[in-house]
Order: C-alpha cells, then sequence, then structure tokens
C-alpha cells in the first residue's frame, strides 16, 4: 500500500472567519483536511495512478462492459476553453456551438439506432433506463391504461434494469432463457397480458448471442399491448449493421462510455442518452436540443413538451461525454461506424476459437459468438477444484484484467469475454497463449491459481474484515 | 481505419480460423431482414479536420467573465488537478471490481471519502452519484427506506427549482409526496412548518436558491422534535466555512447531500460533475451507490475494496437500495487532488475570498442608481439584487460587454421580475467587479 495523503501536512496558522456572518452559522472547529505541498500531491497521485490497470496500460476483456480504446483526440476536443468554461445558464445565442455539437449527435443516434427521437440528458445507463422505463409507463398512463404494472426481465439481464423498473414503480417478471440462449418463448406468452407494460430485452443478449427471435418476440409483446425496451449494453455487437428500431424496440438507452468509447473513468461519467420510436418522443427527458426555422438552435423545454416525464440531472446531463462520443462518431464517420461491429465480431469469434482450440468450453458451441461470448471452467472445477474466480485472478499476474465473471449467473463458472475491435490479433494471441498456460498451471499447480495474483501491490482482500470493521473515512 | 489495427493479412488469417471467408457472415445468425440498408450519417473526418471543425464550434461560444451561479460555480482549478485526473490510468480504468488490479482508484476513492466525511461532519460518505440534484432524489429514498411506511417529504420552496424538478420526476414515479415548506417573503429564509404530517424528511438547503443563509440549527432541531430526519443540502465549498451539517442543531443532520462540482471540476456546460452523499453510520445499510474500505491481504498488508455490495443492483438486483451502477469516478479523482492541493487552508482561504468579493460586489451594485436588495440576511457567495428593470433584459444586454451577470430569477419562476441571483467567486478580481458596475449603470441609463 502507498502512504496516505493524510502523511503529508504541514501546518498553517488559521483563517480568519468573516464577520459579518453570523458565529453560529459558522465552523465549529477548523477544517481537518491535511495540507500537502504541491509536488507532494502530484508525487502521492501519480503513484496511485501507476497501481491501477487501465485501457492505456493493460488489454481488458471484460465482457458487457466494451472496454475498448478512448481516443485521446475525444479528450482534447472536450477540454477546449470554449467549451469547459461554458456555465449551463449560458442563454442559447452565447453557447450555439455547444448546442450545434449536441444537436448533431442526437440526430447521429437516432440515425445509427434507427429510433425518431433522442434525448441525450441520462448521465448513464442506469439513468437512462430509468427515464426509458419511466417513459414506458408514461405512454401507457396518457392511454387512460393503468393497470399495466409488471414488467418482463429475462434472469440473464444486468441487474439495473430490475432495479430501474422497480424504481420507476413496477413489479418484476423474471423469464428464463432456453439451453440455446433464446429466450422461453412458452413462458412469455403465459405471462403477457393486460398487466403488461413492457419487456426490457438486450440484444445480442447477456449470453454473448444474437436473440434470433426477436421479430417475433416484438410482435407477441406489441400484441399484448405492450412496449419492447432495448438496454444497449451491447450495441456494439451491432453497430451500423442492424438498428434497434428495426427490431421492434420502442425506446432504448444507449451506453455512450462502452460505444462510443468515451472513458470509463474508474467507475464514471457515463452517458445514457434515451431513444425513441415517434409514439414516445412527448415523454422524452429534458432538456433536449430544438432547431429553429431560421438554424438558431435552443433548449427544449416543458412548456414545449408538456408531457415528458421531466429532468433526472439539474442540468443538461454529462456534457463532457457527449462531446466525446460526437468526437469519436465525427472522426468514424458512416464507414467507420459500421467496421466497429464487423471486427468486434471478429475479434470475439477469433478468440473463441483460439480459446476452445487449448481446450476451454465454451457455454453456447453451437452459436456464433456476437462482439462477446462465454466459458464455462466447470471442467476444472470438477476436476482440479479450480474456480472462474481462481482464473480471472491469475490473469491479473500477467497484466490482463479479468474477464466478467459470475455474470450470467445461469452458466456456472463461466467467464464473459468481450475483446473489442480495438485490440490487434498480436494482442488476442498472447492472451491465449497465457489462457493455455493459465489452464496448464490449474492442472499441475493449483495452488499458484488459488492464491494468485502474486504480482500486484496487494493479493486477495478479505471483503468480510473490510465489511465487519467498516473502515470507509480515515480517522481523525 | 480508424481505432481498428488490423491489416489485411491478419484479417484474412482471423477470418480462416472462425471458418469463414467474409466479415458479414459473422453475422449470419441474424435474420436478414433486420439488417441495415440506409443509415444517414457524415463520413468521416480526419484527427485535423475534426479538430478544425470542433475549435470552430468552442471559439465560437462567446467567452464571458461569469457571475452566474445557482448550482454550478466558475473557481479556479490548480493546473495539476487534471493533469493528473487525465493520465489513462485512471482516465481509462474500469470501475474497480478487481480490487488488487485497482488499488489506484480504491485509495484515492478512500481518501475522497474521507475529505467529505471531515467537510460534512459526518461519519460516511458514498463513492458519488450523478450529480447534486440526483442525489438529493436519492437521500430522499434512503430517508424514506430508513423511515419505513409511505411518506412523504418535506421541500423547501427556496431549493434550486431544477432539483425540484428531479425530485418530482424521480419520487413521482414512486408516488411520493413532496410537500412544499414557504420562505417568508420578508427575508427570503425559511418559515418553520406549521405541522409535520406523515413527512419522512425535512430538505434545508444551505444556502438556499437566493443566496441566502438559513436558521439550520432551529431547523434541524424542529425536524427531530417531529419525529423527521434532517437533510443537509449544502455547497462543499461553502463548507470550509460554514457550520457542517453534522453540527447542526443538537443533534446534528442525518443526512448531507450536495453538487461537488466546486471542487475542480470544469463547468462544460452543466456537466459531468458529481453529487456527494454522506450520512450517520448507524444508516450506512440504507446508502445508495458504491462504498469503498480498508482492509488486508492474506499476508496482513493493508488494501482497498468496495464494500457492503449486497446494497447494490448487481447483486440485489431489484431490491437494491439504487439502480445506479456507473457513477463519477472521474470527476471525484479531480475533486480529491483539487481537494489535496488546495488543503484544508487553501480551501478555508478561498471560501473566504469568495464571500469578500460577494460583498464587495453587494456594495457596489447596490449604489448603482435604481438597485437595490430585497434581502439583507447573511449569504456566502450569491446574493440577490432587484432591478429597476426586467432581469432578462439586463442579463442579455450585458452579454455585449462581457458579462454572464447572473440568473434571472423569472427564469425559475421565483421572485419578481427585477430579481436577478448574482455570483461571485475567487475568479472575480476587483477589476472585474468594478467592470461589471459600470456596465450595469450604463446598461440601466440605455434600457
Amino acid at each position: 500500500m502507498s502512504t496516505s495523503i493524510f502523511d503529508h501536512d504541514h501546518h498553517f496558522p488559521g483563517v480568519e472567519l468573516p464577520s459579518d456572518i453570523p458565529a453560529e452559522l459558522l465552523r465549529k472547529a477548523p477544517l481537518n483536511l491535511p495540507n500537502p505541498a504541491e509536488l507532494e500531491v502530484l508525487r502521492h497521485y501519480t503513484r496511485l495512478s501507476q497501481q491501477n490497470f487501465s485501457i492505456d496500460t493493460q488489454f481488458y476483456p471484460l465482457g458487457s462492459c466494451t472496454m475498448k480504446y478512448n481516443p485521446r483526440i475525444a479528450h482534447t476536443m472536450a477540454s477546449l476553453p470554449g467549451f469547459a468554461r461554458l456555465h449551463p445558464d449560458t442563454p442559447a445565442p452565447a453557447m450555439q456551438g455547444l448546442l450545434q455539437v449536441l444537436w448533431e449527435l442526437q440526430e447521429w443516434l437516432a440515425a445509427v439506432t434507427g429510433m425518431a427521437a433522442v434525448s441525450l440528458t441520462p448521465a448513464a445507463g442506469a439513468q437512462g433506463e430509468l427515464a426509458g422505463v419511466a417513459m414506458i409507463r408514461a405512454y401507457h398512463a396518457a392511454r387512460g391504461d393503468h393497470g399495466r404494472r409488471k414488467m418482463l426481465i429475462p434472469t440473464a439481464a444486468h441487474g439495473t434494469n430490475p432495479a430501474s423498473a422497480q424504481m420507476a414503480g413496477f413489479a418484476v417478471v423474471e423469464i428464463p432463457n432456453l439451453v440455446d440462449g433464446d429466450l422461453d418463448m412458452a413462458f412469455l406468452d403465459q405471462h403477457l397480458g393486460p398487466d403488461v407494460a413492457g419487456i426490457m430485452l438486450t440484444n445480442p443478449s447477456t449470453l454473448g448471442v444474437f436473440e434470433r427471435r426477436i421479430a417475433d418476440i416484438a410482435a407477441r409483446v406489441h400484441g399484448a399491448g405492450g412496449l419492447l425496451y432495448y438496454d444497449g449494453a451491447n450495441l456494439n455487437a451491432i453497430l451500423g449493421r442492424v438498428q434497434p428500431g428495426q427490431m421492434g424496440f420502442d425506446v432504448m438507452h444507449l451506453n455512450l462510455h462502452k460505444t462510443f468509447a468515451t472513458p470509463h473513468g474508474g467507475g464514471g461519467p457515463g452517458a445514457g442518452a434515451v431513444a425513441v420510436q415517434e409514439r414516445l418522443r412527448p415523454f422524452l427527458p429534458l432538456p433536449t436540443v430544438g432547431r429553429e426555422g431560421g438554424g438558431a438552435l435552443r433548449w427544449v423545454t416543458e412548456q414545449e413538451l408538456p408531457r415528458s416525464i421531466g429532468r433526472f440531472s439539474a442540468h443538461g446531463g454529462n456534457i463532457g461525454v457527449l462531446l466525446r462520443a460526437h468526437a469519436y462518431l465525427r472522426r468514424l464517420g458512416r464507414v467507420g461506424v459500421s467496421r466497429v461491429s464487423a471486427y468486434a465480431a471478429l475479434n470475439a469469434n477469433y478468440l473463441l476459437k483460439e480459446l476452445q482450440r487449448v481446450g476451454y468450453q465454451a457455454a453456447f458451441p453451437e452459436r456464433r459468438a456476437s462482439h462477446e461470448f462465454i466459458l464455462s471452467v466447470s471442467d476444472l472445477q470438477k476436476a482440479t477444484g479450480i474456480r472462474a474466480l481462481d482464473v480471472a485472478k491469475r490473469l491479473l499476474d500477467f497484466g490482463i484484467h479479468a474477464p466478467t465473471i459470475y455474470f450470467p449467473q445461469l452458466v456456472p463458472e463461466c467467464l464473459l469475454i468481450e475483446p473489442t475491435e480495438t485490440e490487434s490479433k498480436a494482442t488476442l494471441d498472447r492472451f491465449v497463449a497465457v489462457m493455455a498456460q493459465i489452464r496448464q498451471e490449474a492442472l499441475e499447480q493449483p495452488e499458484l491459481l488459488r492464491e494468485a495474483p502474486h504480482h500486484l501491490p496487494v493479493g486477495r482482500l478479505d471483503e468480510a474484515l473490510a465489511a465487519r470493521r467498516l473502515d470507509v473515512a480515515a480517522a481523525q | 481505419m480508424p481505432y481498428i489495427p488490423h491489416d489485411g493479412l491478419e484479417t484474412a488469417a482471423m477470418l480462416a480460423a472462425v471458418g469463414v471467408e467474409r466479415l458479414d457472415q459473422l453475422f449470419d445468425e441474424i435474420p436478414p431482414t433486420l439488417l441495415v440498408h440506409d443509415m444517414v450519417l457524415p463520413e468521416g473526418l480526419s484527427e485535423m479536420a475534426l479538430h478544425r471543425e470542433l475549435e470552430g464550434r468552442a471559439m465560437s461560444n462567446a467567452p464571458l467573465r461569469c457571475f452566474a451561479g445557482g448550482g454550478a460555480y466558475a473557481h479556479h482549478i490548480p493546473a495539476i488537478v487534471w493533469e493528473i485526473a487525465g493520465r489513462g490510468e485512471f482516465y481509462s480504468a474500469y470501475t474497480p471490481y478487481q480490487p488488487e488490479a485497482s488499488q489506484g482508484t480504491l485509495q484515492v476513492v478512500y481518501e475522497y471519502q474521507s475529505f467529505i466525511t471531515r467537510l460534512t461532519g459526518l461519519e460516511v460518505s458514498n463513492a458519488s452519484l450523478y450529480d447534486g440534484a440526483s442525489g438529493l432524489a436519492e437521500a430522499c429514498l434512503m430517508a424514506l427506506r430508513i423511515q419505513g411506511g409511505d411518506k412523504s417529504i418535506l421541500v423547501p420552496e427556496n431549493l434550486l427549482p431544477g432539483w425540484r424538478r428531479v425530485l418530482d420526476s424521480v419520487l413521482g414515479l414512486q408516488q411520493i409526496r413532496l410537500v412544499t415548506v414557504p420562505y417568508d417573503r420578508a427575508t427570503g429564509t425559511l418559515v418553520l412548518p406549521a405541522e409535520a404530517g406523515d413527512g419522512a424528511a425535512l430538505i434545508i438547503p444551505q444556502s438556499s436558491a437566493l443566496g441566502l443563509l438559513e436558521p439550520v440549527d432551529a431547523l434541524t432541531d424542529w425536524a427531530h422534535g417531529h419525529g423527521l430526519l434532517a437533510i443537509a443540502v449544502v455547497n462543499p465549498l461553502a463548507l470550509a466555512l460554514l457550520k457542517a451539517p453534522g453540527d447542526w442543531g443538537t443533534q446534528g443532520a442525518d443526512i448531507a447531500v450536495g453538487e461537488g462540482q466546486p471542487l475542480g471540476i470544469p463547468l462544460t456546460g452543466g456537466g459531468p460533475y458529481f453529487g456527494f452523499l454522506a450520512c450517520r453510520k448507524v444508516h450506512v445499510r440504507q446508502l445508495p451507490g458504491r462504498l469503498v474500505a480498508k482492509t488486508v491481504d492474506g499476508q496482513g498488508r493493508e488494501g482497498f475494496c468496495l464494500t457492503l455490495q449486497a446494497r447494490e443492483q448487481h447483486i440485489r438486483r431489484g431490491k437494491a437500495t439504487s439502480n445506479i451502477c456507473t457513477n463519477q469516478g472521474l470527476m471525484v479523482t479531480a475533486a480529491t487532488i483539487h481537494m489535496a492541493t488546495l488543503g484544508g487552508h487553501g480551501l478555508q482561504q478561498t471560501a473566504v475570498l469568495c464571500h469578500e468579493r460577494a460583498a464587495l460586489l453587494r456594495e457596489l451594485l447596490t449604489a448603482v442608481p435604481g438597485v437595490s436588495l430585497p434581502y439583507g440576511g447573511p449569504f456566502f457567495h450569491e446574493f440577490v439584487l432587484r432591478l429597476p428593470q426586467a432581469a432578462v433584459a439586463v442579463r442579455d444586454a450585458l452579454l455585449g460587454h462581457g458579462l454572464l451577470a447572473g440568473l434571472p430569477l423569472a427564469d425559475w419562476g421565483m421572485g419578481e421580475a427585477g430579481d436577478l441571483l448574482v455570483c461571485t467567486t475567487e475568479l472575480l478580481e476587483e477589476v472585474d467587479l468594478l467592470a461589471y458596475r459600470d456596465a450595469l449603470t450604463a446598461v440601466l441609463e440605455t434600457l
């Protein structure tokens, strides 16, 4: 472990507090934060940065997270002073440059998704989901259809799906997947009815395969009066090739920090723009950007869109992230966008074949991989007791970030692997060689895996102790 | 091909390994009727052309001296803050679910949590929420979980209207009733509510949307006396100066929440910022969002990991304390470096400077003929001016003088037509304040 920032402290005399503020409103004691010197701050946080894995330093085959390269030009563009210094309440005529960027991004995301309208405001995927299911609710309510309280969600869905549906006041009904990865249609039919508001799906699903009967599902859900929600987490798989709008989805969110290459930043910020078909346009979250006849751009507010589901943040959303996504899309253009899914699929299918070649078992060997795929190490567990967690931790020793593990839960001892299109064949080949070595180690020296990682600043941490002690802030 | 490294030979070798001839065949499980034929997107640009186009857009946003606040504030950000936060190891890292490979981010968040607990005087801080307004909605939901049963939230009328709209949108989905607590038209500050009703919590803003400091001790005690929780809404920079929520009244506020943007986050037209949320330890299991704890590894070495994850959606799914997953990690990294760079001393100095400049500007502007001060109470760095003309027209005219003069309360449906909320930070020096006075004098003479 590094030293703490609290180890760097220099003494300063107290600051005199203003006399025109009543004493009972002022701090009782001086603010007890450390006073390090600037060079101490610089070294401390530079050293901490060096204890992180990151895309800039490591390969991240992290399924369902789309850890692709974050082009530096996007960061440079979002940091331009003309954008960075703009106060959110600047009148529209004085921020036309920014509004132009946002308006274009709305148009482009509508084109990419095959939807009629876009709101960029949701701050992350989960907030986009909440806005999306809130629109489904508002749509039914506006038609006087008040009995639709249920949201259908596959068992394998991201945890945010049921959590968002719950937050929007729906009761969640989970639908199982069949052994080939497709949805259980018989179960779907049983549950469709006048109490169902809609269904939330990811396609390709979290199982890494394309839901082949999506048109049929859409027809059945629409036939029962429900709407279809598309979780855009896996949009990278079909970018420029299939549009959610064309698959029959009514509303969706996009994860700009996945598909559109904005950085994950160690946990955020993301951006979870929502896109809708025409019939849901009146309910979009605000503000959106509108264009007048003469070309002038303005924020669209409640006055113009009175049936909107409202606002989910104080201003226009994570605009700095939107600027980055715009720069990425503008750089790629129409042709570049279609290449994304082609090479994401090529990398995933190549990696799947190669990992099968060195002995790993695919969860859905009969299926074409999308941009990601699932391996199960149940065979290793039976033979040696080695679990997916051990394989993941051992990968860290080789300077490769662990894949997503134990998600989706219905495949035992699973690794969900997504290489993304920005990784080269050489990187993938090295990953295969490392995975082959780890498999060998599992069979010959299983303790090497069980105790991994060996070469990082810390080994496996005692998470039970962390929860019991709950040391969540430095003692004063 | 931008950002795709494959050359023709590599692509061919990989296709052969997969057992197909063309890239299109990788999509052979997708029904052909679903394939895209037409997609209206522009052609791609070189990096150079992209730079030129966006620089043009950025430069068309006229640079203005910023006297606007209302929840977003123009402060100086030391150069090292984004120099370090922009390092690839922070910028392009994933959520720290693999703690051994994420000790840098995890220790930063632990230090951030430590700083926030000291600013707020509460024991636990989460690892951030999207922004202050959505953070307040989460704080209300948290208070409702703690109190149990269907209850309402008491919301001050002088809460920032943008925040109120977020509460309406988020809490409205669960049929939670919001009861408005009015402010005294003469003083601008809150009146103790007549009754608590079935309220779960009282929201107490310090300062309010009118820039005024509220009698937080009396409000907190009133809340506790009526069985309500007290939710403090605070500016983190102001807390370098003002009483910490944990010290409000006899028992202290239960939850503190606020907009973290003043701590090193650029304005960028409204985001990304971050919401902070702190609470008493007794309520930690109802806390939304990620939380980092210190622990040890098998060899007894200290390290950090995410904790109490059973509260979160990836474990608890539909029964989680919130649906939040991605938070504002990089903003928290910048804020932590910002607070460390300024230090406790620097934060206090900055807060005092903001207040002194605001006090000076208030004096200068109220000396302009026709301009008055509707509320005389204490304030931090924002105050309401009453202009003899419509504030919207004055604000628009001052744009021509290179000033964003403030926020017309009429835009929010508050106050009178002449009311303008003005903010001053350490960025504005005396010469800027004098320029504002002169420009306002000139504009009022000609309008």
